[in-house]
Order: C-alpha cells, then structure tokens, then sequence
C-alpha cells in the first residue's frame, strides 16, 4: 500500500538472494517489453507492426510521465492539474535541440536526447514549483491549474517557441548516436550497424532504456532522505516543521525533480512522434497522468504504471473499436475513485494477508460469482452506449454496429431493450452476489487479522 | 551560551480582541525538568506553540539558549535545539514506525533534503533509529504503519520522534493524557531516560507525574503564572490551591 520498502536485513546472510528478489522483477519487466512486439511482429513482411510498437512506446513514456506525476501526489501529497506543462515544456525543449543538433548548431548523442527534456522540464519545475509549492492541498491545485492554462495559452500564442497550432516538427535521425561514435573511434564501418533511430522499432529500444533509468532512478529517490520526508510532509506537514524541515522546500524539491522525470517523458513523446504540438501542454495531457496514477494505485509506487498501461490500451485499443472510449475511461475512473480508491494496486495489496494465510484459492468462487453479474451489467452498459454513439457520431460518420458479422440496427427496438435488460439484471444480481462475497471476504479478513498476518 | 535554556520576557498573545496570554515571565535554566499546570484553557499549549515557533507573539520576547526566536520559523527553532511533541497525537501515521523515528533523526544526523543518500545503506543511522525503538519498546511494532499502533504506542512514537534528534530542549505536552496506570508510570520512565540531562518542560495533568518528574513547577491560570516553585512550595501554596489544586489534591 505504500511507496516504502522495508529497509534489508541480514544483507550478509542472504545477499544473494535478497539481490535476485530485488533484479528479478525488473529483468522480466524487460523481457516482457522487448518481447511483447515479437508477437505480434510480421514475418512475411519482415516488419513490426507499426500499431503496436506506437502503443507499447506511449505506454512507456506515458509511465514515465504518470510516475513523475505520483512523486508529486502519491508521494509527497501534492495534486497537480497542470503537470502536462512540465511533459509538454520538456517536449518543446527536446524539439528545439533536435533540430539544432539536425541543422549542425550544436552536437548531442541521439541516445542522450531526453535527457535535454529532463532538463527542460527541470528548469520549469523550478520556476513554476517557486510559484506553485509555497502553497500545499487545494491552493496547491488551484495554482498548478492555472499555470496549466497559462501555459497552454501561451503555446497558441507565442509562435518561435511552441509554433502555434501546428506545433514543432522534427527529425529524431541525427545520425549521432553513441555507437557511431564509438565505431568510428575503432575505424569500423557504422552503416553496417544500422543504429539511427529511423525505425519505430529502434525508438521503442531507446523509450524502454530510458523507461527503464527514469522508473528506476525515481524508486531511489523515494529511498532516500528527501524522498522519505516528502511522504512525512505528505502526512503530517505540520510536525515536519518540528523535526527541522520546512516543508515548503520539501514539496519545492519534489516539484522541481518531478519535472525533471516529466521532462524525460515529453523528450521522448518527441522522438517517438517527432511532432510536438500545443496539446502535450494541456489540460488533457494533465488529466491522463491523473487517470493513470488514481486507477493504478497513487498509494504505491508501481501503481501509476498499471494505470498507464490500462489507459493507453484503452486509448490506442479501445479508441479503434468505439467512439465511447473517453466515457468508459471516466467511467472506470469513477468506479475506481469510489470503490477502490486505493487503485489496482490498492486491491492487489489487499489480498496480500489472505494469501499469507494460504485461504485465497476460497475466493476464487466467490469472484466468478460476482464476475458474471459483474459481465453482464458491463455488457448492458457498453450496448447501451454504442447504441446511443452509433445514432449520433457513428451515423454522422457513416459507420455501421458491428458484433463480429451481425449488424446491429441502432433504429430497432431489440438491442436497446437487450441493452437496458441485461443492465438493470446485471446490477441487482451483482448486488446479491457481492454481499456474499463482502460476507466470505469479512470472515477471511477476520482470520487474516487473528493470525497476526495483516501486516 | 545562556545558562538559561527558556527565557520568556513579558509574552503575551491573543487571538483576535482576546488575550490568551497575559504577561508571562519564566526563565527555565538548562537541564531543569519543569512542568507546567493549569486548569483546561489556561493557555498552555499556547505557550508552547509560542516557544516553538508555531505562532508568532503579540508581544514581548522568547528566547532559546539566550539567543532569541521572533520571526524564526519552527524549523529554525528546532535546528537551535529545541524539540516538541503534540497534546494531540501527531505523526506520520502511513509510514512505519522505523521510519517515524528515522525522520526525527535526519535533519539533526546532517542529511537535510538529500536525493543523493539510499537510506538502507545508512548504517549508523538507522542503528540509532533502532536502538531508540529499543528504548521506546516499540522495536516488535518496527514494521507496523503508525497509524495502526495503539493509542499508548502511538504517545510513546510521539515522544521517540521529539527526542530522536537529540535536541537539548524538549517541550511534551500532556505526554500520559489518556493512559492507564501502567501505561502513566511507564511512559514516565520512559520520560525520565530520554531527557536525561536535558532540559525539559512538560505539561501535565496527572500530579503524580507531575510530582514524580518535576524540579520546579509553574501554574497557570488563564494566561497569567499564579506561581512557580519547587513541588514542596506549589503543594503547600494557598493560592494555587484555591485557583486549581483544590478540587483535585484535596
Ligand atoms: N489558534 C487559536 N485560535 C483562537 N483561539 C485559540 C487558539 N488556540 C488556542 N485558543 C484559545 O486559547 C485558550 C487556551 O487554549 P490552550 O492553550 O489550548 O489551553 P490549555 O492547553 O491550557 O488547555 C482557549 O480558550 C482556546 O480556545
Ligand atoms: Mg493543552
């Protein structure tokens, strides 16, 4: 449930393994990223798919910005409507170097690229955090949405800089990579290596690096002096003046060194679309990583990269399918903020007592029987919605309801009437079903707490 | 340096049009365990939130080792040597109980707002986090969120945190409200041990505590000090009798 991992003991008696427990995770983490795109890689053609590198790429930086974002809230207990202008400066910064580095004004590794959006987004952390963080809770919020739409005005309004609605264009192959240096350096022939970044692929090689340094480097940071007494000041900001901090300068420094991370992140949204425009600042920009961090878990730290995943999925895969993708994300929001405001990693962390005391495997009928219910009512829901958005954008649009090879008549009777039936039944027997389930879990629960296992 | 530890001069504070304090003058010299009593709203807790630096004075002058506070900020004032705990429990209660104690000793043990130190590796430091758990009886509850503790474990976490940095000047205020009799005589041992040395002002409301610990006592009634003296003198005085110990040491 919390950021914070139990300092080690007895290093020396099980380093070794202590050290795997710790690597492993984040070995498979790799794996699965590299080899996800495999799967869906096509060998006749020899090609990823486009579609998925971009979607797997956005899911990158998009945890990367979402993480920045929770050292603002998760850790430190500072919600922010305006971190996109951190994301999006850092972005604006990364095209202009790009194109510097493109024209011969200056040079820069392609491979250290974000780093010059870190520094962006740290130079407007700080400057925006001087303004932002002298005030904490609902003042706090309110400055940073003003500063959101300061920000965003100012990206329509100022054209040398942000280039107005048509944004910042860029060309990520700069042919400067590290690796030519170094070939170069042995007299070897760089074009056989075919590093420049040119291809979707290689960019998501360099998104999963720097995804990989970021979230890593922000785990430290929760570990350390300053990381901990932002959760202290996220807690009880008061009694951390009394142990000498000002807490103004705790939330100034989170601030700062969170923009640093969301300056990654929009340094990468670069080079991956090598466009950057106005929306990157906006409040929309703002929102996701919100949505992100609430529905992963803000309470731990490797909540918000649940949620991105969640997010973009529904954003990139779900957007194909429906025109409804937003509501469903609100939708899913809104559930979460009120039955599990913990987020997914609130419900993992959850069943961690039960499992401790080995009595999970008695939930897993209790949960089919609240899934079918649970089923139904989304089905209701999800017709019901189409319904209404193929009588409006989707006739606009030209499109036809298709349930694999049925095509479904929004003008007729029968799939509304499915639609609301299968709704009002899925919600009064979800009902019934999870007051059984509250009943066997309350008793689990019960057991976990007697035997000392809920900590 | 000052052989005072406390020097209050003619302070006074209101809230408002009221005046809450009214003129208090009190010199605590170092090393002296001094305890403030009072009826309910005299004041004291408003005292210690002008010493410590919560609120500022209406008027007159506090000074801390000789040196003097107004327009410090609570934080300055800590880092000159003075630590408080709160009437109402106040600690980080979604952090573990280690950690608690941890945050009281950075600041003091020269960490500041470093990004660059990974506490686990901190040896020293988290040896004396641990060893004031040993001493707080809290080491069995290290790994538990604070906010799940006891109400007693909590009032001892309270103090473990005022004491951790190691400052020469502790404010408690009503450290044993709300406990038991075992729970009263351990959290005064408890007292005892760790402001050894150390110059300590404490509200209290259970005279016996009162009367175990203290050196001197200062009675306050509604923002004045009615009398301060050795716990014999305050005992034996008429007129805090009649102000406040009448109804309770009759
Ligand atoms: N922040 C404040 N604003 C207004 N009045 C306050 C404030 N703090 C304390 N008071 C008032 O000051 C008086 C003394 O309170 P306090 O110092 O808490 O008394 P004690 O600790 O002796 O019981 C009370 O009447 C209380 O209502
Ligand atoms: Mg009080």
């Amino acid at each position: 449930m919390t950021t914070q991992s139990l300092p080690r003991e007895n290093v020396a008696a099980n380093g070794g393994t202590d050290l795997m427990r710790r690597v492993l995770p984040w070995v498979i983490a790799v794996a699965v990223m590299l080899l996800v795109p495999w799967l869906f890689y096509n060998w006749n053609t020899g090609r990823h798919s486009g579609f998925v590198l971009t979607m797997m790429s956005e899911i990158g930086l998009m945890a990367i910005f979402a993480l920045s974002f929770n050292m603002q809230m998760g850790q430190t207990g500072l919600l922010s409507f305006g971190h996109a202008i951190l994301f999006g400066l850092g972005g604006y910064c990364t095209a202009h170097a790009l194109n510097g580095v493109k024209a011969g004004t200056f040079w820069w590794p392609s491979e250290l690229i974000p780093l010059i959006g870190g520094f962006g987004g740290l130079a407007f952390g700080i400057a925006f955090g001087w303004v932002a963080t002298k005030q904490r809770a609902t003042a706090f919020a309110m400055i940073t949405m003003g500063l959101g739409e300061l920000v965003a005005a100012c990206a329509l309004m100022f054209m040398g800089f942000f280039g107005g609605e048509g944004g910042i264009s860029t060309d990520r192959v700069t042919n400067t990579s590290i690796f030519k240096l170094v070939y170069d350096l042995f007299g070897l022939d760089y074009r056989s290596l075919g590093i420049n970044y040119s291809t979707p692929w290689q960019v998501y090689c360099l998104v999963v690096a720097w995804a990989v340094i970021a979230t890593l480097l922000m785990r430290l940071q929760t570990q350390t002096p300053l990381g901990r007494i932002a959760n202290a000041t996220r807690d009880n900001f008061e009694r951390v003046q009394f142990v000498g901090y000002d807490p103004a300068r705790v939330r100034f420094y989170q601030f700062a060194l969170s923009g640093f991370f969301a300056g990654i992140a929009g340094g990468l949204y670069c080079l991956v679309y090598e466009i950057i425009t106005f929306d990157t600042v906006a409040a929309a920009k703002s929102a996701t990583a919100l949505l992100a961090a609430y529905i992963g878990g803000a309470g731990g730290f490797f909540g918000p990269i649940l949620g991105t995943i969640l997010v973009v999925l529904l954003q990139s895969g779900v957007s194909l399918l429906s025109n409804a993708w937003l509501l469903y994300v609100g939708v899913l929001f809104i559930v979460m903020v009120m039955y599990a405001p913990g987020g997914i990693i609130g419900i993992i962390a959850q069943h961690i007592p039960i499992v401790r005391i080995g009595r999970m495997s008695e939930l897993i009928v209790p949960y089919i029987r609240v899934l079918l219910p649970g089923v139904l009512l989304v089905f209701g829901f999800v017709l019901l919605v189409e319904l209404t958005s193929f009588t409006t954008i989707g006739a606009a649009q030209g499109k036809h309801f298709k349930i694999g090879i049925y095509v479904v008549d929004p003008n007729t009777f029968l799939p509304w009437t499915l639609g609301a039936a299968a709704l009002v039944l899925g919600v009064v027997w979800l009902r019934l079903e999870s007051r059984v389930f509250r009943r066997k879990w309350d008793a689990l629960i019960e057991d976990a707490k007697a035997k000392g296992a809920m900590l | 340096m000052s052989e005072l530890a406390i020097s209050l001069k003619d302070v006074r504070k209101s809230f408002g049009r009221t005046e809450i304090i009214r003129g208090v003058n009190l010199d605590i010299p170092r090393g002296q365990r001094h305890a403030m009593i009072g009826p309910n709203g005299a004041g004291k807790t408003t005292m210690f939130n002008l010493i410590s630096g919560r609120f500022p004075v209406t008027s007159g002058t506090i000074a801390l080792n000789g040196r003097a506070t107004d327009g410090l900020a609570p934080q300055e004032i800590n880092r000159l040597g003075l630590s408080r705990s709160f009437q109402i429990t106040s600690i980080f209660p979604r952090m573990t109980v280690f950690e608690n104690i941890r945050c009281g000793l950075l600041w003091a043990r020269g960490y500041r707002y470093s990004f660059w130190h990974l506490l686990g590796g901190q040896r020293a430091l988290n040896e004396e986090a641990d060893q004031l758990l040993e001493r707080l009886n809290l080491h069995t509850r290290r790994n538990v969120m604070a906010g799940l503790l006891s109400y007693a474990e909590q009032r001892a976490l309270e103090i473990g945190i005022t004491v951790a940095g190691g400052a020469n000047v502790i404010l408690l205020d009503e450290p044993t409200a709300g406990m038991s009799h075992s729970e009263t005589d351990y959290a005064v041992a408890l007292i005892r041990s760790v402001t050894e040395g150390k110059t300590l002002l404490m509200v209290e409301h259970d005279m016996s505590v009162v009367f175990g610990l203290a050196d001197v006592i200062t009675v306050l009634v509604y923002g004045e000090i009615i009398a301060s003296g050795p716990p014999a003198e305050i005992r034996a005085s008429k007129a805090v009798q009649e102000a406040y110990l009448g109804t309770e040491a009759a």
